[in-house]
């Protein structure tokens, strides 16, 4: 054993060095977010891969989703005052901004369905004719989802700052939400511009 | 979410009490209900995982003895199991269609709730924290809430097994139309949908894990425990958590898709069927769409299985050859290029589907190179045994059993990863000699040597040795003699899932090898029994366990020999060097724990070493 080596010896030997270390619950919630690409990846890579298969109905995207992505990165942007807000501890205007943010993702969610209401009337239904029609309901009901839970958590966080629980030494909560509701905001935008790219 | 504590360790530190745990029944606070059913202490729900999977072992090989007795014997009167099946055996024969419904449940069943859940779900928890020094895992609620959502979806699958259609049929791949069309077959109704509501309970539950994991390894490791200090089974298990969050949502959208096509009508994965004469609505639909979805979490998946067993033997072979591994960096290298590598093969599942040669090709290329790191780990594993002063514990064993199978069956993984000569492979007992040799009995026997292994460590007792080389010798002897008979089977060209051998001329000279496999395959199953004994009963009555019955380097045999919740009493240990210092030249013992500083071993130091001391002292001296 002449050639016995330890390739293990690093810089330090008797101290013990504190290991690289973020708050866990923030480190989930990115690893959380990594799953839901994950589903929205498969569910677009799907999409083109049965769109390569031909038997493709076209149709119009609904011209609303414009507004649509309007209100959800105005919501992006209140969402952010209110965390900002948290940090500097002036607590009456996280409360105001965190109202306008659920009130923002509920308007989003409203048009959302206004959209589907137009793809109703464009005769592309979720069942029937044509799957390129279900993936869109698929996609954007599936983000729906997310965002209602997104608002619940917005809404929880909101409720808190009523309780005097959320202000600059008590921010993760807040700010997770804040990185989901970017996400959220993010993900859409993504699946937009992939619509319109891929319709 | 609005308790911040910034660092969880603190917080738990309370409940570990100050007093030694030398007493089996020396227990903290707590009612019955949160110590031991919604426990959040890691050990606990490992323990909880390691139980249900046990059970679920005992059924997913309850089901394959009943259908090798079809295979095997397919003249016996099987009236013996009308109690328990019912129905499903006519005038003394196995119902065909049952048949499928027990392959089918007997894949899922060893492959997500006992080799996904019941070895990640085992060893992931109870050693992540214990090896790397953590109070618990990053957050005790999501782990509960791992194993419950684990339970729930444990008992949807079970019910449906009794269900009057029967469980799900369609293989444990579900294809669609076979799986989305109820009229295909009697478990294509009912049993479906609750393996597709259990499989998605399942994904939540196994996401749950998986995050808890890659969160507690990277953030909670104790002072010096360095990347490069950490024990192989920790990277394993690391790795194996990130490929389960970068594949199981993939399956969680086919799934999806697949429940929109089965109950809403639409039509992602059914095109134009006609049954009895009459369409169907669905047009245009792909079920290709379907495997690529499937296989992109399939192929994963077998990984998901197998790193962790790997990762456990990688520890358990160093232990007991009394060496440092060989090649740690090259260990943890070619678990990455595993990890990587197996998201861009799984069309080799596929070359059969009419996909483009060409592309058939690239993938043909990707999966080659798989063998290179498996190749790397194989021989790690042999030089680490290379002149070891091995010591030959059923845990040993089963580890040295586990590298026969990887290379038996990686061998003809090779064979299988040519898409010409799978053209004749495919969907053959070739394949399925493959598969349960490198995967289903190579991580079968990391769990039950990493039960063997760490057993002193959960219940704080000794398993029997001598019925642990019993049932070494009659499991390894008979998985050989149950799945080598097999390639044979497949060459000849003898499809899987198929009911029986005996209504084709070309098989009917196989009946022989038939009877043969399934006797090998009830022995082996019954050999499990002594296993199934061995645990429980040592579990009150074993011999009590010194603190580290196998001289081992790693943190967990620095805890108390009954931990209690938070692990070690008092202040975590630092960590001071690598897990794999063992006959080390010139130290006092064969091994030094991860905890002993340079200091203390001046007479084994190596250059580097020595002059850390020296440095260390001087800036101590400084200060
Ligand atoms: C050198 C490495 C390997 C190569 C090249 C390889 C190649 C393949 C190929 C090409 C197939 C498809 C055969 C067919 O259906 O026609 C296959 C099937 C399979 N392999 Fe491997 N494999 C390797 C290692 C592994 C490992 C390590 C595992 C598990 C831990 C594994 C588990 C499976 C399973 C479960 C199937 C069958 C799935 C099914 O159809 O039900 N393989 N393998
Ligand atoms: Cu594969």
């Amino acid at each position: 054993m002449s050639s016995y080596k330890s390739p293990m010896v690093e810089q330090e030997s008797d101290v013990a060095q504190p290991t690289l270390g973020m708050n866990p619950k923030k480190f989930s919630m990115w690893l959380f977010l990594l799953s839901v690409v994950m589903i929205f990846a498969s569910l677009t890579s799907g999409y083109i891969v049965r769109k390569s298969e031909g038997n493709w109905v076209d149709f119009e995207l609904p011209p609303i989703f414009w507004v649509t992505t309007i209100i959800l990165v105005l919501s992006s942007v209140t969402h952010h005052i209110a965390f900002y807000q948290a940090k500097k501890d002036n607590l009456d205007q996280v409360k105001g901004w965190m109202i306008i943010t659920s009130l923002l993702g509920i308007g989003f969610l409203v048009t959302q369905f206004y959209a589907w209401v137009y793809l109703v009337g464009i005769n592309v239904y979720f069942v029937g004719n044509n799957v390129a029609g279900s993936f869109l309901y698929v996609l954007t009901g599936l983000h729906a989802l997310h965002l209602i839970s997104a608002i619940i958590f917005v809404l929880i966080i909101t409720v808190k700052t009523f309780q005097f629980k959320v202000h600059s030494k008590n921010i993760l909560g807040i700010e997770l939400s804040t990185t989901y509701w970017h996400f959220l905001d993010a993900l859409w935008i993504y699946l937009f511009a992939f619509l319109l790219f891929f319709h | 979410m609005a308790n911040l504590d910034h660092n969880p360790a603190i917080a738990v530190d309370t409940h570990a009490h100050g007093h030694d745990h030398h007493d089996d029944h020396d227990h903290e606070e707590g009612t019955f209900l949160t110590k031991y059913i919604f426990s959040e202490d890691h050990k606990v729900i490992a323990k909880q995982f390691l139980i249900s999977g046990i059970f679920w072992a005992i059924i997913g090989g309850t089901l394959s003895t009943i259908f090798r007795i079809q295979l095997g014997f397919p003249n016996t009167d099987m009236s013996f199991l009308k109690p328990i099946l019912g129905g499903w055996i006519e005038g003394g024969k196995l119902n065909p269609e049952f048949y499928l419904a027990m392959v089918t449940m007997h894949g899922t069943i060893m492959v997500f709730f006992v080799l996904t859940a019941g070895l990640s779900g085992t060893f992931s928890n109870f050693l992540i924290p214990l090896q790397i020094g953590a109070r618990d895992m990053a957050s005790g609620f999501l782990n509960m809430l791992s194993y419950w959502f684990f339970f729930a979806s444990s008992v949807i699958m079970l019910c449906s097994l009794f269900i009057e259609t029967g469980p799900a049929s369609g293989g444990w791949v579900i294809y669609p139309p076979l799986s989305a069309l109820p009229q295909a077959a009697p478990g294509s109704g009912t049993g479906m949908t609750m393996w597709l509501f259990a499989m998605a309970l399942f994904i939540v539950s196994s996401l749950l894990g998986s995050i808890n994991y890659v969160s507690t390894v990277i953030n909670m490791r104790t002072k010096g425990m360095t990347f490069t200090r950490l024990p192989l089974t920790i990277w394993a298990f690391f790795f194996t958590a990130i490929i389960g969050i970068l594949s199981f949502p993939v399956l969680l959208s086919a799934a999806l898709l697949l429940m929109f096509d089965r109950s809403m009508g639409t039509s992602f994965y059914l095109s134009e069927i006609y049954i009895n004469g009459e369409a169907l609505p669905n047009v245009g639909g792909s079920a290709i769409l379907f495997q690529h979805l499937f296989w992109f979490l399939g192929h994963p998946e077998v990984y998901i299985v197998l790193l962790p067993a790997l990762g456990i033997t990688s520890e358990i072979i160093a232990v007991n050859s009394r060496k440092p591994i060989f090649g740690y960096k090259a260990m943890i290298g070619s678990i990455m290029a595993i990890t990587l590598l197996s998201f861009i093969v799984w069309a080799h599942h596929m070359f059969v589907t009419g996909m483009n040669p060409f592309l058939g090709s690239i993938f043909m290329f990707l999966t080659l190179i798989i063998a290179i790191p498996s190749a790397v780990k194989a021989f790690n594993y042999i030089t680490t045994l290379w002149r070891g002063n091995i010591v030959f514990t059923p845990g040993m064993l089963f580890s040295i059993g586990l590298v026969s199978f990887f290379i038996s069956g990686g061998l003809t993984g090779v064979v299988l990863g040519n898409s010409a000569i799978d053209i004749q492979l495919h969907d053959t007992y070739f394949v399925v000699a493959h598969f349960h040799l490198v995967m289903g009995s190579a991580s079968f026997f990391g769990m039950v040597a990493g039960v063997y292994h760490w057993f002193p460590k959960m219940f704080g007792r000794m398993l029997n040795e001598k019925l642990g080389y019993i049932h070494f010798w009659m499991t390894f002897i008979g998985v050989y003699c149950v799945f080598f008979p097999l390639h044979y089977t497949g060459i000849a060209g003898f499809p899987r899932r198929y009911y029986s051998f005996t209504s084709y001329d070309a098989f009917k000279t196989f009946g022989d090898l038939n009877a043969f496999v399934s006797t090998a395959a009830i022995v082996t199953f019954v050999a499990q029994f002594l296993f199934v004994f061995n645990f429980f009963y040592s579990i009150f009555r074993g011999r009590r366990a010194p603190m580290n019955p196998w001289r081992a380097n790693t943190l967990e045999w620095t805890t108390p020999i009954n931990p209690g919740h938070g692990n070690w009493v008092g202040e975590i240990p630092h960590v001071y060097r690598w897990p794999y210092d063992y006959s080390k030249p010139g130290a006092e013992e064969d091994f030094i724990l991860q905890t002993t500083p340079f200091s203390a071993t001046l007479s084994s130091n190596l250059e580097g070493e020595v002059d850390l001391v020296e440095e260390t002292n001087a800036s101590k001296a400084h200060a």
